[in-house]
């Protein structure tokens, strides 16, 4: 299963993205902020980093890069898409998913390995888990604050799409402790933290106990869910 | 050469930290009496001719779709930067 994965200029974990894509048993296809299609990918991750240098804002200039009409086209015909931190505020602006991410209350960078409680198990990249399992993966932002109206909120709790949740702590001020969402299919998912840093050991977080897993790979799980999900479609 | 200007401010319900550290940094200048400082951003869009209604509707268009996301900002004015000043 070929998994893209996507540079824009000034993003800085491709590469992990990439390997971790490896490591969970996909094969990684660089995918470029101008491609016009997508080079025959099953699924794409939009990694971490800071696209465009964050000017405007996080996220909003790489959302109407060229690749990213082709992504939300056959995002919204169901390939599974994963944003990641910078991802994540992409989806976020290009209207994938819902919300905005807004600069951490705390005024500072964060940069912590960070515990959070899986809420929703179904999606396309966390079915390798099980709802309420509790994980660790990297976190490191500082504009993290995830923000939407009273409605939209209510509405994502009620229909169970706040997909993670910071535990020990909400780091950056985002509502409802809200770490990641997903969009209605479940296929499209964005998290702030930071879980291809957590796929090798020796690599991954070492505090919490290195995680579910003891040794700092709880990230794993998103690269294997997703070849299950492609394999069941 | 005509002149756009363009002001976003985030919405009043967001935290804005921005705003709140310059808010923190100005008693240290013993500049003290200011309760709450809000940032926003100004935009400076140039046109080859005279700003004409077509130019204005193009530029909250663009105030709309790219300079400010509504989920956390408000486009506070569209206006002609010359028009502004006199």
């Amino acid at each position: 299963m070929k998994i893209g994965v996507v540079t824009f200029p000034g993003t800085l974990d491709d590469r992990d993205a990439a390997r971790a894509v490896v490591r969970g048993g996909g094969e990684a296809v660089a995918l470029w902020h101008a491609d016009a299609d997508l080079r025959g990918v099953d699924a794409v991750v939009l990694p971490g980093g800071f696209s465009y240098g964050d000017y405007l804002r996080a996220g909003a200039i790489a959302s109407i890069a060229p690749v990213m009409g082709p992504v939300v086209e056959a995002a919204r015909g169901g390939m599974p898409v994963l944003g990641i931190c910078n991802g994540f505020q992409v989806l976020c602006e290009a209207g994938l998913l819902p919300g905005a991410l807004v600069r951490n209350d705390v005024r500072t960078f964060v940069c912590r390995d960070q515990r959070l409680r899986v809420e929703d198990a179904s999606t396309a990249w966390t079915s390798a888990f099980e709802t309420g399992q509790e994980i660790v993966v990297p976190l490191k932002n500082g504009e993290g604050g995830y923000n939407a109206d009273e409605r939209t909120l209510d509405e994502l709790e009620g229909e169970g799409r706040v997909v993670f949740r910071y535990l020990g702590g909400n780091p950056n001020g985002s509502q409802r402790d809200i770490a990641g969402v997903r969009d209605a299919s479940g296929r499209v998912v964005g998290l702030m933290p930071h879980p291809e840093h957590a796929t090798e050991p020796g690599y991954g977080p070492t505090e919490h106990g290195g995680g579910a897993s003891g040794d700092g790979t709880d990230g794993l799980g998103f690269f294997t869910s997703v070849l299950t999900a492609l394999a069941s479609a | 050469m005509g002149r756009v200007l363009v002001q976003v401010m985030p919405k009043p319900e967001i935290l804005d930290p921005q705003g709140k550290a310059v808010s923190a940094a100005l008693p240290r200048l013993g500049l003290e009496g200011f309760t709450d400082v809000r940032q926003g951003k100004r935009f400076e869009l140039v046109v080859e001719g005279p700003v004409t209604p077509a130019v204005l509707a193009q530029a909250r268009r663009a105030a709309e779709q790219l300079l400010a996301n509504p989920v956390i900002e408000d486009v506070v004015s569209v206006a002609d930067a010359d028009a502004a000043v006199s």
